[in-house]
This record gives C-alpha cells, sequence and structure tokens, in this order.
C-alpha cells in the first residue's frame, strides 16, 4: 500500500523533471539551432534571459528522483545502474558540462570563449535528456534486469531509443513553447513568432515519434503497450491527444496569452510521463520487478512519505513564490552601481 | 607487504578505478561545501548589519559576496548531482543492499537542497525589486536550509561509520528497519556538530583572507576592514569550539570504531601505555618509522589516563582492517587537520588578545599574512579530514557490515578507467572555470571602486562589473537589431 503511495510520488517527482527540466534542456536544445554568433544572437539572448533565475530549480527535481529511487526502490536503483550504466555515465557527464557551461558562458570575455561555452552547453542539453530518456526506455521496454551485465548493450534496442528521442523532441516542445511567451512578456515579438514556429515543429515531431514509439512497443514491450491502450493509461494517452491538439489551437491562434500554451504543453508532457506510468502497473520494470517486490522496508517507506509530506509543505509554497516572483517581473537583481553610489558617497 | 599484496591481489579490478572516481569527485565537490552552507550566514550577518546600520558598504559587500555564493552553488549542484549517480554507477551493491536503511538521510537532504535553490534564486534577483525588508526575511531561511541539508549528509556517512536500525536475516539481508536509529547513530551528533563549525570556520577563514591579502597590499579602507572583520570574528570565535569539537568526535571514534583510531594514531597492537606518534610511517610488519614519538600521549588522550587501553591493529584479521598504506595516509591526513587546527587556534587567541586589550585589529603584518594563509589551510584541513574518515574505515563501505569490494559495480575496469579520465578533464576545465570567474569578479569590483574613488561618482549602469556573470544583472532583450560592437 505504502509501497504504491511512494510510487506515485516517484512518477509525479519524474513527471515533474520531464516538465521543469525538459524546458531547460528545450532552451538549451534551440541554443544550438539558433545559428551563428549573429543570427543566433536575440534567440541566445532571451534564452540566457529566460532561465537565468529557475534554472537551477529546474534541475533540483532530478536529485529527487534519485533519492527517491534508491531510497524507495533500492532494488529497481540498483539494476538501473547496473543496466543502463552507459547512458547514465553519459548523461550525468552531459549535466556537469551543461551546468558548467551554461553558468561559464557570460563570463567569458572574448566571442571564440562564448562560442566554446555556448557549444557545450548546447550539445549537452541535447545529450543529456536523450540518455535519460533511453535509461527510461530500457525500464519501460524491461531490460533493466539483475543480468543485464553494465558492459552488454541492454539499451541499443528500438524502444530505448526512440524514447531517448522522444525525450529530445519533448525538451524542444516544452523550450520552444516557454521562450514564445517569455519573448511576449519581454517585448520581443518577433521573437515570439520564431519560436512559435519551432513550437509547432516540435509539436509535429513528438506527435510523429510517439506513435511510432507506441506502435514500437506493441512487440517490443507488449505489457506497457497494453497500459497504453486500456483503462487509465488509456485516459491519460487521450488526455495527452487532447491537450497536443489544444497546445496546436493556441499556438496557431498566437494571440491568446501565453500563460495557456505553456499549461498545455506541461499537460502534453506530464499526461505522458503519467500514461506510462500508469501502463507499467503493477510493475517497476514491466514482467521482472513489481512494485511491491522492488519497495524497501514499509518502515523507510512511511517516513518516506512523511518527509516528502512535509517537505511538499515547505517548498511549494516556496517554488510558487519563485515563479510568481519571476513571472511578474520582480526578480532583476541589484547592480553594483547602485550600492557604490552610496558607498562613494559615505567616503 | 604481504598482506597488501593480497589485499590487492582479493579486490576486484573495478575497485581502484571506482574508488579514484569517487575520492576525485568528492574530494573536488567539499571543496565547494563550506562557502555554501557557510556563506549564507556570513552574508546575512553583514547584510543584516548593513540594514541596521544603513551601511551602503556593507550592503555592497553582502551583495558581492552573494555573487560568489552564487556561481559557488551553481558549481555545486553540478557536482552534487554527479555524487548521487556515481553512489548507483560505482556503487549498486551499496544502494541496492543499503539504500532503504539509510537513504532517508537523502530525501531530506534533497528537499533542502531545493528549498535552497528556491531560496537562493530569490535571494540574489530580489535586490532590486523586492523591498529591503521583505528581500532580506526571504533570505533568512537560507542558512537554516543549508544546515538541513548537510543534516541529510552527515546522517548517511555517519550511519556508514556506525550502522544501526537493522536486523540481518538468515540471508544477510537487513530488515526490520528503525530509520531513527538508522539517522542518530551513536556516530551522528558529533560528526554533525565538527561538519557544521568546520564549514563556517572555513568559509569565514576563505572569505577573510581574500580582504587580508588586499589589506597586506595596502588597500586599507572601511570595506577591506569590514570585509575582514566579520568572517574572521565568526571564524575566530568558532575555532576554539571545533578544537573541542574535535576532541570529543575522536574520543567518539575511539569508544565507537576502534580500528578506526588505530589507523588514525597507528596502534598495532592493543595495550595500555601508548605513545602517540606525530606523522611517522607505518609498516606492514608493525613497526613505525621516522615521525615524533611521545610516550604515554595516546592513552591519556583516549582515556585522560597512561593506563587506557588502546584497540590496536592486530585486534582483527588483516582482512578486515586497513593496510599500513591505508593506516599511514589516514595517520598523516589526521595529524595534518590536528596540526592546522591548532595554529589556527593560536591565531584566533593572537585577534582576540589584540582585541580586548587594544580594541582594534592587529596591526601586525605577520597577523595578515598568517589570516591570508588561514583561508586555504582550512581547506586542507577539511579535505584531510574528509580523507580520515574514510580511508580510516577501510576495508568497510558500511562498517563491518559490507566490504568496499563486494559494493563495487561490475563495470568493465577499462570503462571506469576512462570514465575517471574523462571526468578528471571536465573537473579541471570546471574548476579552472570557476576560479577564473572569481577572479575576473574581484578585477572588476576593484577597478570599479577605484573608478569611483576617482570620479566621485558610480560608473554607468550599464556597464557594471557583474554584467558578465551568471548570476548578473539579467540584460534587456532588445527589441531592434543586435548592438553592432559584439558582431563577430
Amino acid at each position: 500500500m505504502i509501497a504504491d503511495v511512494v510510487a506515485v510520488v516517484l512518477l509525479l517527482a519524474v513527471a515533474a523533471y520531464a516538465c521543469a527540466g525538459g524546458t531547460d534542456y528545450g532552451a538549451g536544445f534551440w541554443d544550438l539551432l539558433a545559428g551563428g554568433a549573429r543570427r543566433g544572437r536575440r534567440p541566445r539572448w532571451l534564452i540566457d534571459h529566460a532561465m537565468a533565475p529557475v534554472w537551477e530549480v529546474n534541475n533540483v527535481w532530478l536529485v529527487f528522483v534519485l533519492v527517491i529511487m534508491w531510497t524507495g526502490f533500492p532494488v529497481l536503483f540498483q539494476r538501473l545502474c547496473q543496466s543502463m550504466w552507459l547512458p547514465l555515465a553519459l548523461a550525468a557527464v552531459g549535466i556537469v558540462l551543461r551546468g558548467a557551461g551554461f553558468a561559464l558562458r557570460k563570463p567569458a570575455q572574448r566571442l571564440a570563449g562564448r562560442r566554446l561555452y555556448g557549444a557545450v552547453f548546447a550539445v549537452s542539453s541535447l545529450v543529456t535528456p536523450f540518455f535519460l530518456g533511453v535509461a527510461a526506455g530500457g525500464v519501460a521496454s524491461g531490460r533493466v534486469t539483475a543480468e543485464a551485465d553494465p558492459s552488454a548493450h541492454a539499451w541499443a534496442h528500438p524502444t530505448p531509443v526512440l524514447f531517448g528521442l522522444l525525450a529530445v523532441t519533448t525538451t524542444a516542445l516544452l523550450g520552444a513553447v516557454f521562450l514564445a511567451a517569455d519573448a511576449r512578456r519581454f517585448d520581443a515579438p518577433d521573437l515570439a513568432g520564431y519560436f512559435r514556429r519551432r513550437a509547432l515543429a516540435a509539436l509535429g515531431c513528438v506527435a510523429v515519434l510517439a506513435v511510432s514509439t507506441l506502435a514500437t512497443t506493441r512487440d517490443d514491450a507488449p505489457h506497457v503497450w497494453h497500459g497504453l491502450t486500456h483503462g487509465a493509461g488509456l485516459v491519460f494517452v487521450a488526455a495527452a491527444a487532447v491537450s497536443t491538439l489544444a497546445t496546436v489551437w493556441l499556438l496557431v491562434r498566437g494571440a491568446s496569452p501565453g500563460a495557456w500554451s505553456r499549461g498545455s504543453a506541461v499537460v502534453v508532457v506530464a499526461s505522458a510521463v503519467i500514461a506510462w506510468g500508469m501502463a507499467q502497473r503493477p510493475y517497476l520494470v514491466p514482467t521482472t520487478l513489481t512494485v511491491s517486490e522492488g519497495a524497501g522496508a514499509d518502515s523507510t517507506l512511511r517516513w518516506l512519505g512523511l518527509v516528502t509530506l512535509v517537505a511538499v509543505v515547505l517548498v511549494v509554497p516556496a517554488v510558487v513564490l519563485l515563479y510568481r516572483l519571476d513571472t511578474r517581473g520582480e526578480l532583476e537583481s541589484l547592480t553594483d552601481a547602485d550600492l557604490r553610489r552610496g558607498a562613494a558617497d559615505e567616503g | 607487504m604481504h598482506s597488501t599484496l593480497q589485499a590487492l591481489a582479493d579486490a576486484p579490478a573495478q575497485l581502484l578505478p571506482a574508488r579514484s572516481l569517487m575520492a576525485f569527485t568528492l574530494a573536488s565537490h567539499i571543496v565547494l561545501v563550506p562557502l555554501g552552507v557557510a556563506l549564507p550566514l556570513i552574508t546575512l550577518v553583514l547584510h543584516g548589519y548593513g540594514l541596521r546600520r544603513g551601511d551602503r558598504t556593507a550592503l555592497l559587500l553582502a551583495r558581492r559576496w552573494s555573487a560568489v555564493m552564487a556561481v559557488q552553488f551553481a558549481i555545486g549542484v553540478v557536482t552534487g548531482t554527479v555524487l548521487s549517480f556515481e553512489f548507483g554507477l560505482l556503487w549498486p551493491g551499496l544502494m541496492g543492499r543499503w539504500g532503504d536503511v539509510f537513504g532517508i538521510g537523502f530525501g531530506v537532504e534533497a528537499w533542502a537542497f531545493f528549498l535552497e535553490a528556491v531560496l537562493i534564486a530569490i535571494y540574489l534577483y530580489g535586490w532590486r525589486r523586492l523591498p529591503a525588508r521583505t528581500h532580506f526575511l526571504l533570505a533568512l531561511p537560507l542558512p537554516a536550509a543549508a544546515l538541513l541539508g548537510a543534516f541529510g549528509i552527515l546522517a548517511a556517512n555517519s550511519w556508514m561509520n556506525t550502522p544501526r536500525g537493522f536486523r540481518l536475516d538468515s540471508a544477510g539481508n537487513p530488515v526490520d528497519v528503525k530509520i531513527w536509529k538508522a539517522v542518530f547513530t551513536p556516530m551522528f551528533g558529533p560528526q554533525y556538530w565538527h561538519f557544521v563549525v568546520a564549514m563556517l570556520v572555513t568559509a569565514g577563514y576563505v572569505v577573510a583572507g581574500v580582504y587580508a591579502a588586499g589589506w597586506l597590499r595596502g588597500r586599507r579602507d572601511r570595506y577591506h576592514r569590514l570585509g575582514f572583520t566579520v568572517p574572521f570574528t565568526v571564524a575566530a570565535a568558532l575555532t576554539p569550539v571545533q578544537f573541542v569539537l574535535g576532541d570529543s568526535i575522536a574520543r567518539k571514534v575511539f569508544h565507537e570504531q576502534p580500528v578506526k583510531f588505530a589507523a588514525m594514531e597507528i596502534v598495532w597492537t592493543t595495550g595500555a601505555h601508548m605513545p602517540e606518534y606525530l606523522f611517522g610511517r607505518l609498516h606492514p610488519d608493525g613497526s613505525i618509522s621516522g615521525g615524533i614519538r611521545i610516550p604515554q600521549l595516546d592513552s591519556v588522550l583516549a582515556g585522560f589516563s597512561t593506563d587506557t587501553r588502546v584497540t590496536g591493529l592486530t585486534s582483527v584479521p588483516a582482512n578486515a582492517r586497513p593496510t599500513a598504506t591505508q593506516a599511514t595516509i589516514a595517520h598523516w591526513a589526521f595529524d595534518i587537520m590536528v596540526g592546522i587546527g591548532s595554529l589556527l587556534v593560536v591565531l584566533a587567541l593572537w585577534y582576540a588578545l589584540v582585541w580586548l586589550r587594544r580594541r582594534r585589529l592587529p596591526a601586525s603584518a605577520w597577523f595578515y599574512r598568517c589570516a591570508a594563509v588561514a583561508g586555504v589551510a582550512s581547506v586542507v584541513a577539511v579535505e584531510s579530514g574528509w580523507i580520515t574518515t574514510e580511508v580510516g574505515r577501510q576495508p568497510w563501505i558500511v562498517y563491518e557490515n559490507m566490504r568496499v569490494a563486494e559494493a563495487v559495480t561490475s563495470t568493465r575496469s577499462t570503462s571506469l578507467w576512462i570514465m575517471f579520465a574523462l571526468v578528471v578533464v571536465v573537473y579541471v576545465c570546471v574548476f579552472a572555470s570557476f576560479l577564473a570567474v572569481l577572479l575576473t569578479m574581484r578585477t572588476r569590483w576593484r577597478l570599479a571602486d577605484e573608478e569611483d574613488g576617482r570620479t566621485g561618482r558610480a560608473g554607468s549602469p550599464r556597464q557594471t562589473p557583474e554584467s558578465g556573470l551568471p548570476y548578473g544583472p539579467r540584460p534587456a532583450v532588445p527589441s531592434g537589431a543586435p548592438p553592432p560592437e559584439d558582431q563577430p
């Protein structure tokens, strides 16, 4: 019982990371495709501007996902790390490069340095979600087993690779939708159109990939396929499909307030992740590891639930405050000059 | 030599690269931790002072330190995330079997970390628009969140030293988990307070060291005086406290992990009237070469009496204790930490005496030279302390319950070596860039201040010293064509 609750918490954390972290990776994706230093200058400017206050918060979700996994489902964590060793190791390297690239790009003085850091940031924004998606695909297709050796290529199969590609296109979709809305917020109407077109293109790719992934799972991951086409899984698949159409409509209309398209894009991604989780029931890894088999000690799970509850009470208001302050334009740091003026007067 | 060779022969090939990788990433991450845990508190002390007195210099310093905090936190987030991956990628055996026993600490840590990220973002970007009081009050929970994060990590590490809160079933798997006991293990209290105070002391000396260096170069204005005094006072006040805490943790190790204590003090055979060695080298046959021998002292330190029996390394079989080399490493690290701690106490006393007698800062250039070095020295002490606790626990990853060799991944050692090389290259670049950013910030701030001094007014707000920093002011997105000067 408590194991199921923690499994739901884990699923919601994965969904939250897919949405928050995804938006962040998406910004990096469009940074990569923004073109040369001259052509890409304004999109990159917007990307930096929009991401700055929230990018770390977006990525802390991943730490939370990992912690719930090893505390709540240690066996799953062990098997995942063994069988998906290479994708996870590459994702970890990608995370360092990406964080460092983003944080250190702005201070770089010369164009060459800026280009190097920028390229590192952008390429790893592509690589990291791909490999995280591959690992997720390994779980979905039941390849995360106790027997899978780290040096075997358990991840080099259609479903994991399609999951990886789907992860990349999803981040591109979220990034473009959010940036289009940010462009309007920061008074850059031309960029709003620029990112709206890209959002529509990404949405098309997501739809095509989602359908082909679904088709592939029929043979490659039959349990998940069955779950996605029946019951609760189907409900969330339908929700994802409906919100995809809603997003298209909102993007094409263009004039609608930005927040609506952001909301519907988040619903697309969150429902897709939740649909996957529902389809896996009652397994953590389809047909080899059930939720109850993979669960840690009951007392730990109860404590984990309690810790989560306390944290939700503390963290949710904080996160809401941050996003609220950010969207209302309250977050603007003081320039040094404001303070030096006073200090200089004092002598 | 025999036991070392045998231990190496028995160890899986993955062990060396996995341990090297973990040690390297942890040692790098730990450099950032003092600034992450303690800098918010020191900054807020100065910020509060600045607000109360309407002191713009204090506010300017607080703002600049918050920029340092931000860069540090950004790098710390990535290196910390890598560590969570490594737990699984390098030590799947540890996480698979014990994850549910000791993982809950990390659960607390993850949320605390989350809160910290949110609060830091609000603090950094709230300087301009938020009302000054609201801005300060929103940042107040920041040190508490940092302490909560440290609580989680230290709970996990002290559990590895003195594992509790479970029973082993017939197959040797932990059952009947009692979380409360698993979190509050015997080593937890001593380790936690020793760690927290170490972070405050280190951050204080590191920050003060920067201004001490400026003082030595002749910059003796109010800005430098304030920047030196506040962090140095915090650190100096806590240094004697740390000395007492350090002494109590050593005695706790003596009671709870006698073999580890034997390694830290290179005690070969069990007995009373044990001498203390300062440095020196332990050989596999139990002989000790080099070092300074002080008769009876080890027994006195462990139990306040020359009759105290100290457990030796030979009290357990060779495969259940650190090798002679490992014991020597732990011993040296321990002695270096204690040595630096003692010197810092002397420095703190110097400061306190001058202050009590003359009500002013010491004037001697030697004092500032020592203060400038104290920052680096305390970072070395932190690293040494960590080496003592980790190497001293060998060969156990979970003391007396799981060997490091049982926990290691089965990935080919070649892959691990490649990964290690890759990580070293990446980290060297990242940390070099981190340092470059800090130095750039410092230079720009100084130039800006000098210009102010010359012209008597602040520079234009468009070209601010931090406009190119990760957490600098967000540039306005231009709606027109890109400005010509930045084109290739």
